[in-house]
Protein backbone atom coordinates (compact mmCIF):
# COMPACT_ATOMS: atom_id res chain seq x y z
CA UNK A 1 0.00 0.00 0.00
CA UNK A 2 1.31 3.61 -0.70
CA UNK A 3 1.98 6.11 1.39
CA UNK A 4 -0.51 7.85 -0.10
CA UNK A 5 -2.87 5.36 0.61
CA UNK A 6 -2.64 4.80 3.72
CA UNK A 7 -2.79 8.36 5.41
CA UNK A 8 -6.00 8.70 3.35
CA UNK A 9 -6.82 4.95 5.32
CA UNK A 10 -6.00 6.70 8.65
CA UNK A 11 -8.13 9.91 7.82
CA UNK A 12 -11.16 7.92 7.22
CA UNK A 13 -10.76 6.03 10.19
CA UNK A 14 -10.60 8.76 12.77
CA UNK A 15 -13.32 10.47 10.75
CA UNK A 16 -15.38 7.39 11.16
CA UNK A 17 -14.65 7.26 14.79
CA UNK A 18 -15.63 10.71 15.37
CA UNK A 19 -19.05 9.99 13.46
CA UNK A 20 -19.32 6.82 15.91
CA UNK A 21 -19.32 9.09 18.45
CA UNK A 22 -21.77 11.96 17.27
CA UNK A 23 -24.28 9.07 16.62
CA UNK A 24 -24.09 7.98 19.84
CA UNK A 25 -24.12 11.01 21.21
CA UNK A 26 -26.92 11.87 19.81
CA UNK A 27 -29.24 9.07 20.47
CA UNK A 28 -28.32 8.96 24.03
CA UNK A 29 -29.34 12.82 23.70
CA UNK A 30 -32.77 12.19 22.42
CA UNK A 31 -33.10 8.78 24.24
CA UNK A 32 -34.19 6.88 21.37
CA UNK A 33 -33.28 5.95 17.86
CA UNK A 34 -31.29 3.41 15.99
CA UNK A 35 -27.44 3.03 17.18
CA UNK A 36 -26.93 -0.71 15.77
CA UNK A 37 -27.45 -0.01 11.75
CA UNK A 38 -26.29 3.31 12.15
CA UNK A 39 -22.39 1.76 12.92
CA UNK A 40 -22.70 -0.91 11.01
CA UNK A 41 -22.72 1.13 8.31
CA UNK A 42 -20.24 4.19 9.42
CA UNK A 43 -17.23 2.88 7.74
CA UNK A 44 -19.50 2.64 4.49
CA UNK A 45 -20.54 5.91 4.57
CA UNK A 46 -17.31 7.27 5.49
CA UNK A 47 -15.91 5.56 2.49
CA UNK A 48 -18.78 7.16 0.44
CA UNK A 49 -19.00 10.90 2.05
CA UNK A 50 -15.17 11.55 2.36
CA UNK A 51 -13.48 9.51 -0.14
CA UNK A 52 -15.82 8.57 -3.26
CA UNK A 53 -18.91 10.91 -3.82
CA UNK A 54 -18.41 14.27 -5.33
CA UNK A 55 -21.10 16.71 -3.89
CA UNK A 56 -20.73 20.18 -2.50
CA UNK A 57 -22.67 20.93 0.63
CA UNK A 58 -22.90 24.64 0.15
CA UNK A 59 -24.55 23.62 -3.28
CA UNK A 60 -27.08 20.85 -2.02
CA UNK A 61 -28.73 21.06 -5.48
CA UNK A 62 -25.56 21.00 -7.80
CA UNK A 63 -26.78 19.19 -10.62
CA UNK A 64 -23.39 16.92 -10.91
CA UNK A 65 -23.21 16.11 -7.38
CA UNK A 66 -23.02 11.78 -6.96
CA UNK A 67 -26.78 10.76 -5.42
CA UNK A 68 -26.85 9.37 -1.75
CA UNK A 69 -30.07 7.50 -1.16
CA UNK A 70 -30.38 5.94 2.15
CA UNK A 71 -32.99 3.38 1.62
CA UNK A 72 -32.50 1.88 5.27
CA UNK A 73 -33.79 5.45 6.51
CA UNK A 74 -33.24 4.24 10.26
CA UNK A 75 -29.61 4.98 9.97
CA UNK A 76 -30.80 8.66 9.89
CA UNK A 77 -28.22 9.34 12.75
CA UNK A 78 -25.24 7.88 10.37
CA UNK A 79 -26.71 10.19 7.80
CA UNK A 80 -26.91 13.53 9.73
CA UNK A 81 -23.43 12.65 11.24
CA UNK A 82 -22.21 12.30 7.62
CA UNK A 83 -23.99 15.53 6.15
CA UNK A 84 -23.08 17.89 9.35
CA UNK A 85 -19.26 16.58 8.64
CA UNK A 86 -19.44 17.50 5.17
CA UNK A 87 -20.87 21.00 6.16
CA UNK A 88 -24.63 20.21 5.02
CA UNK A 89 -25.33 22.02 8.06
CA UNK A 90 -24.16 23.10 11.30
CA UNK A 91 -23.10 20.10 14.12
CA UNK A 92 -25.29 21.72 16.87
CA UNK A 93 -28.19 20.68 15.00
CA UNK A 94 -27.28 16.75 16.09
CA UNK A 95 -27.99 17.84 19.64
CA UNK A 96 -31.99 18.06 18.11
CA UNK A 97 -32.53 14.94 16.74
CA UNK A 98 -35.91 13.26 17.19
CA UNK A 99 -37.02 17.00 18.78
CA UNK A 100 -39.98 18.61 18.21
CA UNK A 101 -39.01 21.49 14.97
CA UNK A 102 -35.86 19.83 15.07
CA UNK A 103 -34.68 19.36 11.08
CA UNK A 104 -33.41 16.01 12.50
CA UNK A 105 -37.00 13.97 12.30
CA UNK A 106 -36.67 10.26 13.27
CA UNK A 107 -35.97 9.43 10.08
CA UNK A 108 -34.90 11.19 7.55
CA UNK A 109 -37.30 14.27 5.62
CA UNK A 110 -35.97 15.39 2.69
CA UNK A 111 -37.98 18.59 3.04
CA UNK A 112 -35.92 19.86 5.62
CA UNK A 113 -32.43 18.68 5.51
CA UNK A 114 -30.42 19.95 3.14
CA UNK A 115 -28.75 16.93 1.64
CA UNK A 116 -30.87 14.35 1.78
CA UNK A 117 -32.38 13.29 -1.61
CA UNK A 118 -35.51 11.85 -0.46
CA UNK A 119 -37.46 11.03 2.32
CA UNK A 120 -37.38 7.07 3.71
CA UNK A 121 -37.70 5.35 6.68
CA UNK A 122 -40.48 2.96 5.54
CA UNK A 123 -38.01 0.40 4.05
CA UNK A 124 -37.91 -1.33 0.98
CA UNK A 125 -38.08 2.12 -1.27
CA UNK A 126 -34.81 3.36 -1.64
CA UNK A 127 -34.09 1.79 -4.20
CA UNK A 128 -36.40 1.93 -6.60
CA UNK A 129 -35.77 6.11 -6.13
CA UNK A 130 -32.02 5.73 -6.63
CA UNK A 131 -33.04 3.37 -9.96
CA UNK A 132 -35.63 6.65 -11.44
CA UNK A 133 -32.35 8.56 -10.61
CA UNK A 134 -29.65 6.35 -12.34
CA UNK A 135 -32.46 6.36 -15.30
CA UNK A 136 -32.74 9.36 -15.78
CA UNK A 137 -29.03 10.28 -15.55
CA UNK A 138 -29.15 7.64 -18.56
CA UNK A 139 -32.16 9.18 -20.15
CA UNK A 140 -30.28 13.01 -19.57
CA UNK A 141 -26.68 11.23 -20.37
CA UNK A 142 -25.08 12.64 -17.07
CA UNK A 143 -22.37 11.94 -15.53
CA UNK A 144 -23.54 11.71 -11.90
CA UNK A 145 -23.53 8.01 -10.19
CA UNK A 146 -26.21 7.18 -7.73
CA UNK A 147 -25.13 5.26 -4.28
CA UNK A 148 -27.89 3.28 -2.49
CA UNK A 149 -27.68 1.92 1.23
CA UNK A 150 -29.70 -0.92 1.96
CA UNK A 151 -30.24 -2.62 5.34
CA UNK A 152 -30.20 -6.91 4.75
CA UNK A 153 -33.38 -6.99 6.69
CA UNK A 154 -34.48 -4.88 4.43
CA UNK A 155 -34.30 -7.14 1.40
CA UNK A 156 -37.16 -8.57 3.14
CA UNK A 157 -39.38 -6.16 1.48
CA UNK A 158 -40.78 -7.52 -2.08
CA UNK A 159 -40.23 -3.76 -3.33
CA UNK A 160 -36.53 -4.36 -3.24
CA UNK A 161 -36.57 -7.16 -5.77
CA UNK A 162 -38.87 -4.99 -8.08
CA UNK A 163 -36.12 -2.59 -8.09
CA UNK A 164 -33.53 -4.94 -8.89
CA UNK A 165 -35.30 -6.75 -11.60
CA UNK A 166 -35.79 -3.13 -12.92
CA UNK A 167 -32.08 -2.03 -12.36
CA UNK A 168 -30.71 -4.84 -14.56
CA UNK A 169 -33.42 -4.90 -17.09
CA UNK A 170 -32.54 -1.57 -17.94
CA UNK A 171 -28.44 -2.12 -17.32
CA UNK A 172 -27.99 0.88 -15.04
CA UNK A 173 -24.62 0.83 -13.93
CA UNK A 174 -24.51 3.86 -12.89
CA UNK A 175 -26.28 2.51 -9.85
CA UNK A 176 -24.19 1.37 -7.15
CA UNK A 177 -26.33 -0.70 -4.01
CA UNK A 178 -24.52 -1.41 -0.91
CA UNK A 179 -25.68 -3.44 1.57
CA UNK A 180 -25.11 -3.41 4.94
CA UNK A 181 -24.92 -7.46 5.67
CA UNK A 182 -24.74 -7.52 9.28
CA UNK A 183 -27.03 -10.22 9.49
CA UNK A 184 -29.42 -9.22 12.34
CA UNK A 185 -33.01 -7.75 11.99
CA UNK A 186 -35.35 -6.86 14.91
CA UNK A 187 -36.71 -10.47 15.62
CA UNK A 188 -32.68 -11.65 15.22
CA UNK A 189 -30.45 -13.09 12.81
CA UNK A 190 -31.59 -12.88 9.37
CA UNK A 191 -31.42 -16.34 8.30
CA UNK A 192 -33.59 -16.98 11.14
CA UNK A 193 -36.05 -14.87 10.43
CA UNK A 194 -36.31 -14.95 7.07
CA UNK A 195 -33.25 -16.42 5.00
CA UNK A 196 -31.43 -14.62 2.30
CA UNK A 197 -28.46 -16.56 1.59
CA UNK A 198 -27.20 -17.33 -1.26
CA UNK A 199 -28.02 -13.63 -1.29
CA UNK A 200 -24.69 -12.38 -3.98
CA UNK A 201 -25.99 -15.31 -6.22
CA UNK A 202 -29.71 -13.57 -5.86
CA UNK A 203 -28.11 -10.49 -7.16
CA UNK A 204 -26.32 -12.37 -9.86
CA UNK A 205 -28.94 -13.88 -10.86
CA UNK A 206 -31.29 -10.13 -11.36
CA UNK A 207 -28.43 -9.38 -13.94
CA UNK A 208 -26.23 -7.33 -11.38
CA UNK A 209 -22.76 -7.37 -10.94
CA UNK A 210 -21.19 -8.36 -7.18
CA UNK A 211 -18.91 -7.74 -5.08
CA UNK A 212 -18.34 -9.54 -1.72
CA UNK A 213 -16.20 -7.61 0.86
CA UNK A 214 -15.44 -6.92 4.89
CA UNK A 215 -17.35 -3.35 5.20
CA UNK A 216 -15.18 -2.31 7.79
CA UNK A 217 -11.93 -2.61 6.05
CA UNK A 218 -11.50 1.19 4.33
CA UNK A 219 -8.98 -0.73 1.87
CA UNK A 220 -11.64 -3.35 0.66
CA UNK A 221 -14.40 -0.83 0.44
CA UNK A 222 -12.37 1.83 -1.52
CA UNK A 223 -11.46 -1.16 -3.64
CA UNK A 224 -15.23 -2.08 -3.77
CA UNK A 225 -15.80 1.46 -5.27
CA UNK A 226 -12.65 1.34 -7.79
CA UNK A 227 -14.27 -2.39 -9.11
CA UNK A 228 -18.06 -0.01 -9.22
CA UNK A 229 -16.00 2.51 -11.82
CA UNK A 230 -14.90 -0.08 -13.78
CA UNK A 231 -18.26 -1.38 -13.64
CA UNK A 232 -20.90 -1.22 -17.16
CA UNK A 233 -23.25 -3.02 -18.75
CA UNK A 234 -24.98 -3.89 -15.30
CA UNK A 235 -25.93 -2.56 -11.98
CA UNK A 236 -23.07 -2.91 -8.96
CA UNK A 237 -24.25 -4.27 -5.66
CA UNK A 238 -21.51 -4.38 -2.69
CA UNK A 239 -22.48 -7.08 -0.01
CA UNK A 240 -20.30 -5.58 2.94
CA UNK A 241 -20.14 -7.82 5.94
CA UNK A 242 -20.55 -5.91 8.80
CA UNK A 243 -21.17 -6.29 12.52
CA UNK A 244 -24.02 -4.52 13.98
CA UNK A 245 -23.49 -1.98 16.60
CA UNK A 246 -19.59 -2.15 15.17
CA UNK A 247 -17.33 -0.22 17.47
CA UNK A 248 -19.16 -0.56 21.11
CA UNK A 249 -18.21 -3.90 22.55
CA UNK A 250 -21.69 -4.03 24.20
CA UNK A 251 -23.75 -3.30 21.12
CA UNK A 252 -21.83 -5.36 18.69
CA UNK A 253 -23.71 -8.45 17.25
CA UNK A 254 -26.91 -7.58 19.56
CA UNK A 255 -30.41 -7.21 17.82
CA UNK A 256 -31.10 -5.80 20.82
CA UNK A 257 -29.55 -2.45 20.28
CA UNK A 258 -31.30 -1.96 16.81
CA UNK A 259 -33.67 0.70 18.20
CA UNK A 260 -32.43 1.54 21.66
CA UNK A 261 -30.70 4.65 22.73
CA UNK A 262 -27.64 4.02 25.79
CA UNK A 263 -27.82 5.37 29.09
CA UNK A 264 -25.55 7.66 30.43
CA UNK A 265 -23.41 5.07 31.60
CA UNK A 266 -23.29 2.69 28.78
CA UNK A 267 -22.64 6.27 26.55
CA UNK A 268 -19.33 7.09 28.37
CA UNK A 269 -17.95 3.52 28.48
CA UNK A 270 -18.97 3.83 24.67
CA UNK A 271 -17.34 6.75 23.86
CA UNK A 272 -14.10 5.74 25.85
CA UNK A 273 -14.07 2.83 23.45
CA UNK A 274 -14.08 5.26 20.38
CA UNK A 275 -11.72 7.23 21.19
CA UNK A 276 -9.04 7.98 18.67
CA UNK B 1 -80.28 14.37 -26.03
CA UNK B 2 -77.66 13.15 -28.39
CA UNK B 3 -74.05 12.85 -27.11
CA UNK B 4 -70.82 11.47 -27.76
CA UNK B 5 -70.03 7.87 -26.30
CA UNK B 6 -66.60 7.99 -25.99
CA UNK B 7 -63.81 6.30 -22.91
CA UNK B 8 -62.27 9.00 -20.90
CA UNK B 9 -59.41 7.31 -20.89
CA UNK B 10 -59.33 8.11 -24.42
CA UNK B 11 -58.66 12.01 -23.50
CA UNK B 12 -56.04 11.20 -20.80
CA UNK B 13 -54.26 9.33 -23.95
CA UNK B 14 -54.87 12.44 -26.38
CA UNK B 15 -53.64 14.93 -24.00
CA UNK B 16 -50.41 12.26 -23.11
CA UNK B 17 -49.24 13.29 -26.44
CA UNK B 18 -49.93 16.59 -26.91
CA UNK B 19 -47.82 16.74 -24.02
CA UNK B 20 -45.09 14.70 -25.16
CA UNK B 21 -44.85 17.84 -28.28
CA UNK B 22 -45.06 20.61 -25.78
CA UNK B 23 -43.65 18.81 -22.50
CA UNK B 24 -40.09 17.26 -23.07
CA UNK B 25 -39.90 16.88 -18.86
CA UNK B 26 -43.54 14.52 -19.15
CA UNK B 27 -42.48 10.79 -19.07
CA UNK B 28 -45.21 8.18 -18.88
CA UNK B 29 -44.88 5.18 -17.31
CA UNK B 30 -46.91 2.17 -16.88
CA UNK B 31 -47.41 -1.39 -15.43
CA UNK B 32 -48.08 -3.53 -18.09
CA UNK B 33 -51.84 -2.33 -18.94
CA UNK B 34 -50.56 0.45 -21.67
CA UNK B 35 -53.15 -0.52 -24.02
CA UNK B 36 -55.87 -0.16 -21.98
CA UNK B 37 -54.83 2.73 -20.48
CA UNK B 38 -54.31 4.55 -23.60
CA UNK B 39 -50.21 5.48 -22.82
CA UNK B 40 -49.34 2.89 -25.64
CA UNK B 41 -50.39 5.88 -27.88
CA UNK B 42 -47.61 8.00 -26.04
CA UNK B 43 -45.24 4.98 -25.62
CA UNK B 44 -45.53 4.39 -29.63
CA UNK B 45 -44.65 8.46 -30.47
CA UNK B 46 -42.20 8.97 -27.81
CA UNK B 47 -40.31 5.65 -26.82
CA UNK B 48 -37.94 7.07 -25.54
CA UNK B 49 -39.26 8.59 -22.49
CA UNK B 50 -42.03 5.94 -22.07
CA UNK B 51 -41.19 3.28 -19.44
CA UNK B 52 -42.98 0.09 -18.79
CA UNK B 53 -41.67 -1.43 -15.04
CA UNK B 54 -43.74 -4.81 -15.80
CA UNK B 55 -46.74 -5.78 -13.38
CA UNK B 56 -44.72 -3.66 -10.03
CA UNK B 57 -46.60 -0.81 -9.34
CA UNK B 58 -44.67 -0.18 -6.01
CA UNK B 59 -41.10 -0.08 -7.66
CA UNK B 60 -43.03 1.79 -10.52
CA UNK B 61 -44.21 4.57 -8.16
CA UNK B 62 -40.68 5.28 -6.53
CA UNK B 63 -38.66 5.21 -9.99
CA UNK B 64 -41.37 7.76 -10.78
CA UNK B 65 -40.31 9.60 -7.87
CA UNK B 66 -36.74 9.21 -8.85
CA UNK B 67 -37.31 11.03 -11.79
CA UNK B 68 -39.42 13.94 -10.51
CA UNK B 69 -35.91 15.02 -8.44
CA UNK B 70 -34.38 14.82 -11.55
CA UNK B 71 -37.57 17.80 -12.26
CA UNK B 72 -39.58 15.26 -14.66
CA UNK B 73 -42.71 14.74 -14.73
CA UNK B 74 -43.62 11.35 -14.43
CA UNK B 75 -47.47 9.93 -15.23
CA UNK B 76 -47.52 6.85 -13.58
CA UNK B 77 -50.47 4.98 -14.73
CA UNK B 78 -52.51 1.65 -14.37
CA UNK B 79 -56.09 0.77 -12.83
CA UNK B 80 -56.67 2.91 -9.87
CA UNK B 81 -57.47 -0.17 -7.55
CA UNK B 82 -53.45 -1.56 -8.14
CA UNK B 83 -51.61 1.69 -7.85
CA UNK B 84 -53.62 3.02 -4.97
CA UNK B 85 -54.02 0.24 -2.89
CA UNK B 86 -50.70 -2.00 -3.45
CA UNK B 87 -48.22 1.06 -4.03
CA UNK B 88 -49.94 3.32 -0.89
CA UNK B 89 -47.20 3.34 1.25
CA UNK B 90 -44.71 4.14 -1.92
CA UNK B 91 -47.28 7.17 -2.59
CA UNK B 92 -47.61 8.58 1.17
CA UNK B 93 -44.24 7.84 2.61
CA UNK B 94 -42.12 8.61 -0.89
CA UNK B 95 -44.27 10.68 -2.60
CA UNK B 96 -46.55 13.11 -0.51
CA UNK B 97 -43.89 13.17 2.21
CA UNK B 98 -41.36 14.45 0.55
CA UNK B 99 -43.94 16.65 -1.76
CA UNK B 100 -42.70 15.20 -5.19
CA UNK B 101 -43.74 16.15 -8.31
CA UNK B 102 -45.09 12.52 -9.36
CA UNK B 103 -49.16 12.17 -10.98
CA UNK B 104 -50.72 8.95 -10.01
CA UNK B 105 -53.42 8.51 -12.87
CA UNK B 106 -56.10 5.17 -11.87
CA UNK B 107 -57.91 3.95 -14.38
CA UNK B 108 -60.73 1.65 -14.06
CA UNK B 109 -62.35 3.92 -11.72
CA UNK B 110 -65.91 2.99 -10.28
CA UNK B 111 -68.00 -0.21 -10.65
CA UNK B 112 -68.87 0.36 -13.91
CA UNK B 113 -65.32 -1.32 -15.03
CA UNK B 114 -68.25 -4.09 -15.34
CA UNK B 115 -67.11 -7.29 -16.22
CA UNK B 116 -63.95 -7.67 -14.13
CA UNK B 117 -65.72 -7.82 -11.23
CA UNK B 118 -64.73 -6.05 -7.98
CA UNK B 119 -60.96 -7.33 -7.90
CA UNK B 120 -60.82 -4.61 -10.61
CA UNK B 121 -63.12 -1.94 -9.81
CA UNK B 122 -61.69 0.84 -8.23
CA UNK B 123 -64.17 2.12 -5.48
CA UNK B 124 -62.20 3.44 -2.67
CA UNK B 125 -59.34 5.32 -4.45
CA UNK B 126 -60.70 8.69 -4.27
CA UNK B 127 -60.38 8.35 -0.33
CA UNK B 128 -57.04 6.60 -0.24
CA UNK B 129 -56.08 9.69 -2.14
CA UNK B 130 -57.53 12.52 -0.75
CA UNK B 131 -56.61 11.59 2.58
CA UNK B 132 -52.78 11.98 1.65
CA UNK B 133 -51.14 15.56 2.72
CA UNK B 134 -49.94 17.47 -0.35
CA UNK B 135 -51.73 15.12 -2.82
CA UNK B 136 -54.41 16.56 -5.22
CA UNK B 137 -57.31 14.79 -6.20
CA UNK B 138 -58.74 15.14 -9.80
CA UNK B 139 -62.29 13.48 -11.21
CA UNK B 140 -62.94 14.42 -14.63
CA UNK B 141 -66.19 13.86 -15.87
CA UNK B 142 -65.09 12.56 -19.61
CA UNK B 143 -62.82 12.34 -22.47
CA UNK B 144 -62.99 16.48 -22.95
CA UNK B 145 -62.27 17.33 -19.56
CA UNK B 146 -59.63 14.44 -19.13
CA UNK B 147 -58.04 15.85 -21.72
CA UNK B 148 -57.88 19.28 -20.19
CA UNK B 149 -57.34 17.92 -16.74
CA UNK B 150 -54.36 16.24 -18.16
CA UNK B 151 -52.53 19.45 -19.25
CA UNK B 152 -53.18 21.35 -16.14
CA UNK B 153 -51.62 18.45 -13.75
CA UNK B 154 -48.72 18.30 -15.67
CA UNK B 155 -48.39 22.31 -14.78
CA UNK B 156 -49.12 21.85 -11.25
CA UNK B 157 -45.91 21.33 -8.96
CA UNK B 158 -46.29 18.86 -6.81
CA UNK B 159 -48.19 15.29 -6.17
CA UNK B 160 -51.50 14.43 -7.80
CA UNK B 161 -53.95 11.55 -8.55
CA UNK B 162 -56.00 11.74 -11.43
CA UNK B 163 -59.18 9.15 -11.93
CA UNK B 164 -60.02 7.71 -15.08
CA UNK B 165 -62.82 5.42 -16.00
CA UNK B 166 -62.88 2.18 -18.33
CA UNK B 167 -66.23 2.61 -20.23
CA UNK B 168 -67.39 4.72 -22.66
CA UNK B 169 -69.59 7.69 -21.20
CA UNK B 170 -71.09 10.50 -22.64
CA UNK B 171 -69.44 13.79 -23.56
CA UNK B 172 -70.96 16.44 -20.75
CA UNK B 173 -68.61 19.20 -21.75
CA UNK B 174 -67.33 21.16 -24.73
CA UNK B 175 -63.78 21.99 -25.88
CA UNK B 176 -64.80 25.28 -25.28
CA UNK B 177 -65.77 25.45 -21.41
CA UNK B 178 -63.23 26.26 -18.78
CA UNK B 179 -61.65 24.04 -16.66
CA UNK B 180 -59.72 25.64 -13.42
CA UNK B 181 -58.26 22.57 -10.73
CA UNK B 182 -59.90 23.08 -7.54
CA UNK B 183 -63.04 25.39 -9.04
CA UNK B 184 -66.43 23.44 -9.61
CA UNK B 185 -68.21 23.38 -12.55
CA UNK B 186 -71.98 24.35 -13.15
CA UNK B 187 -73.26 22.76 -15.40
CA UNK B 188 -77.12 23.87 -15.88
CA UNK B 189 -78.78 26.12 -13.01
CA UNK B 190 -82.41 25.08 -11.67
CA UNK B 191 -84.39 26.46 -8.87
CA UNK B 192 -85.55 23.11 -7.17
CA UNK B 193 -82.59 21.06 -5.72
CA UNK B 194 -78.82 21.07 -6.17
CA UNK B 195 -76.91 17.84 -7.49
CA UNK B 196 -73.07 17.49 -7.05
CA UNK B 197 -71.25 14.46 -8.61
CA UNK B 198 -68.10 13.74 -9.54
CA UNK B 199 -66.81 11.65 -12.62
CA UNK B 200 -68.47 10.09 -15.40
CA UNK B 201 -71.46 8.78 -13.42
CA UNK B 202 -72.20 12.69 -14.40
CA UNK B 203 -73.90 11.47 -17.65
CA UNK B 204 -76.71 9.88 -15.49
CA UNK B 205 -76.86 12.35 -13.24
CA UNK B 206 -77.90 14.85 -16.57
CA UNK B 207 -80.16 11.69 -17.56
CA UNK B 208 -81.44 12.03 -14.21
CA UNK B 209 -81.94 15.24 -14.40
CA UNK B 210 -84.31 15.12 -18.07
CA UNK B 211 -86.08 12.80 -16.35
CA UNK B 212 -86.90 14.83 -13.08
CA UNK B 213 -87.75 18.22 -15.76
CA UNK B 214 -90.56 16.02 -17.18
CA UNK B 215 -91.89 16.19 -13.38
CA UNK B 216 -91.51 19.55 -13.21
CA UNK B 217 -88.53 19.92 -11.12
CA UNK B 218 -85.56 21.88 -12.59
CA UNK B 219 -81.92 21.00 -10.46
CA UNK B 220 -78.53 22.69 -10.48
CA UNK B 221 -76.40 20.21 -11.28
CA UNK B 222 -72.88 21.04 -10.23
CA UNK B 223 -69.67 18.85 -11.35
CA UNK B 224 -67.17 19.35 -8.61
CA UNK B 225 -64.15 17.45 -11.06
CA UNK B 226 -61.66 18.63 -8.08
CA UNK B 227 -61.64 16.46 -5.02
CA UNK B 228 -58.96 17.87 -3.46
CA UNK B 229 -58.60 21.56 -3.06
CA UNK B 230 -62.34 21.38 -2.48
CA UNK B 231 -64.40 24.54 -3.43
CA UNK B 232 -65.96 24.41 -0.40
CA UNK B 233 -67.36 28.43 -1.53
CA UNK B 234 -69.70 26.83 -3.90
CA UNK B 235 -70.87 24.04 -1.46
CA UNK B 236 -71.75 26.53 1.00
CA UNK B 237 -72.91 28.84 -1.56
CA UNK B 238 -75.51 26.23 -2.49
CA UNK B 239 -76.27 24.80 0.53
CA UNK B 240 -77.73 27.90 2.07
CA UNK B 241 -79.61 28.31 -1.31
CA UNK B 242 -81.21 25.11 -1.42
CA UNK B 243 -80.90 24.07 2.94
CA UNK B 244 -80.18 20.39 1.18
CA UNK B 245 -78.41 19.24 -1.07
CA UNK B 246 -77.89 15.60 -3.18
CA UNK B 247 -74.22 14.06 -3.94
CA UNK B 248 -73.63 11.38 -6.15
CA UNK B 249 -70.53 9.64 -7.43
CA UNK B 250 -69.45 5.90 -8.22
CA UNK B 251 -67.38 5.57 -5.33
CA UNK B 252 -67.63 3.91 -1.65
CA UNK B 253 -70.02 6.08 0.83
CA UNK B 254 -67.22 6.49 2.98
CA UNK B 255 -64.34 8.59 1.75
CA UNK B 256 -65.31 10.34 -1.58
CA UNK B 257 -67.23 13.19 -2.34
CA UNK B 258 -70.17 13.00 -0.02
CA UNK B 259 -67.91 12.42 2.58
CA UNK B 260 -65.67 15.64 1.84
CA UNK B 261 -68.84 17.72 1.42
CA UNK B 262 -70.43 16.24 4.68
CA UNK B 263 -67.20 17.63 6.28
CA UNK B 264 -67.60 20.86 5.17
CA UNK B 265 -71.41 21.10 5.68
CA UNK B 266 -71.20 19.56 9.06
CA UNK B 267 -68.64 21.96 10.45
CA UNK B 268 -70.39 25.20 8.62
CA UNK B 269 -73.24 24.97 7.73
CA UNK B 270 -75.09 22.06 9.10
CA UNK B 271 -78.24 20.65 6.45
CA UNK B 272 -79.03 17.20 5.42
CA UNK B 273 -77.17 15.49 2.62
CA UNK B 274 -79.46 12.60 0.18
CA UNK B 275 -75.78 10.58 -0.98
CA UNK B 276 -76.06 8.20 -4.09
CA UNK B 277 -72.95 6.01 -3.92
CA UNK B 278 -71.75 1.90 -3.38
CA UNK B 279 -72.97 1.14 0.10
CA UNK B 280 -70.42 -0.67 2.18
CA UNK B 281 -69.51 -3.50 -0.12
CA UNK B 282 -67.66 -4.40 -3.48
CA UNK B 283 -68.48 -4.58 -6.88
CA UNK B 284 -68.90 -7.80 -8.43
CA UNK B 285 -69.08 -8.74 -12.34
CA UNK B 286 -71.90 -7.65 -15.01
CA UNK B 287 -72.62 -5.30 -17.52
CA UNK B 288 -71.40 -1.46 -16.91
CA UNK B 289 -75.58 -0.24 -17.05
CA UNK B 290 -76.98 -3.85 -15.12
CA UNK B 291 -74.48 -2.71 -12.11
CA UNK B 292 -75.05 0.79 -12.38
CA UNK B 293 -78.72 0.34 -11.92
CA UNK B 294 -77.93 -2.81 -9.07
CA UNK B 295 -76.06 -0.28 -7.01
CA UNK B 296 -78.37 2.36 -7.19
CA UNK B 297 -76.38 4.69 -9.79
CA UNK B 298 -78.82 4.15 -13.40
CA UNK B 299 -80.44 7.88 -14.03
CA UNK B 300 -83.74 6.15 -13.34
CA UNK B 301 -82.58 5.30 -9.51
CA UNK B 302 -80.83 8.61 -9.19
CA UNK B 303 -84.14 9.98 -10.29
CA UNK B 304 -86.08 8.19 -7.53
CA UNK B 305 -83.88 8.85 -5.14
CA UNK B 306 -83.70 11.94 -5.65
CA UNK B 307 -87.76 12.77 -5.43
CA UNK B 308 -88.04 10.96 -2.36
CA UNK B 309 -85.96 13.11 -0.66
CA UNK B 310 -86.62 16.29 -1.71
CA UNK B 311 -90.74 16.40 -1.38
Amino acid sequence: MTERKNKKIEKLKNIALELRRDILKMIAKAGSGHPGGSLSATDIGTALFFSEMKYDSNDPDWKERDRFILSKGHAAPLLYALLAKAGYFSGSELNKLRGYKSILQGHPASYLVPGVEVSTGSLGQGLSVAAGLALSAKQDKKNFRVFSLLGDGELNEGQIWEAIMFSGHNKLDNLCAIVDRNHLQIDGDTEKVMALEPLEEKWQSFNWNTISINGHDFEEILMAFEKFNQNSDKPFVIIAKTVKGKGVSYMENKAGWHGKAPNREQLEIALKELEN
Amino acid sequence: MKKDIVPIRDGYGKALLELGEINDKVIVMDADLSTSTRTNWFAEKYPQRFVDVGIAEQNMVNVAAGLSLEDKIPFVTTYGVFVCGRAFDQIRNTVCYSDLNVKIVGSHGGISVGPDGGSHQAIEDIGLMRILPNMTVVVPCDHVQAYKATLKLAELKGPAYLRLAREPTATITSEADKFSLGKADILQKGNDCAIFFTGTIGAEVIKASEMLKNEGINPTIINMHTIKPLDKEIILEYAKKFKKLVVVEEHLRTGGLGSAISSVLTEKYPIRIKHIAIEDRFGESGQPEVLLDAFGLSARKIKKQILDFIQ
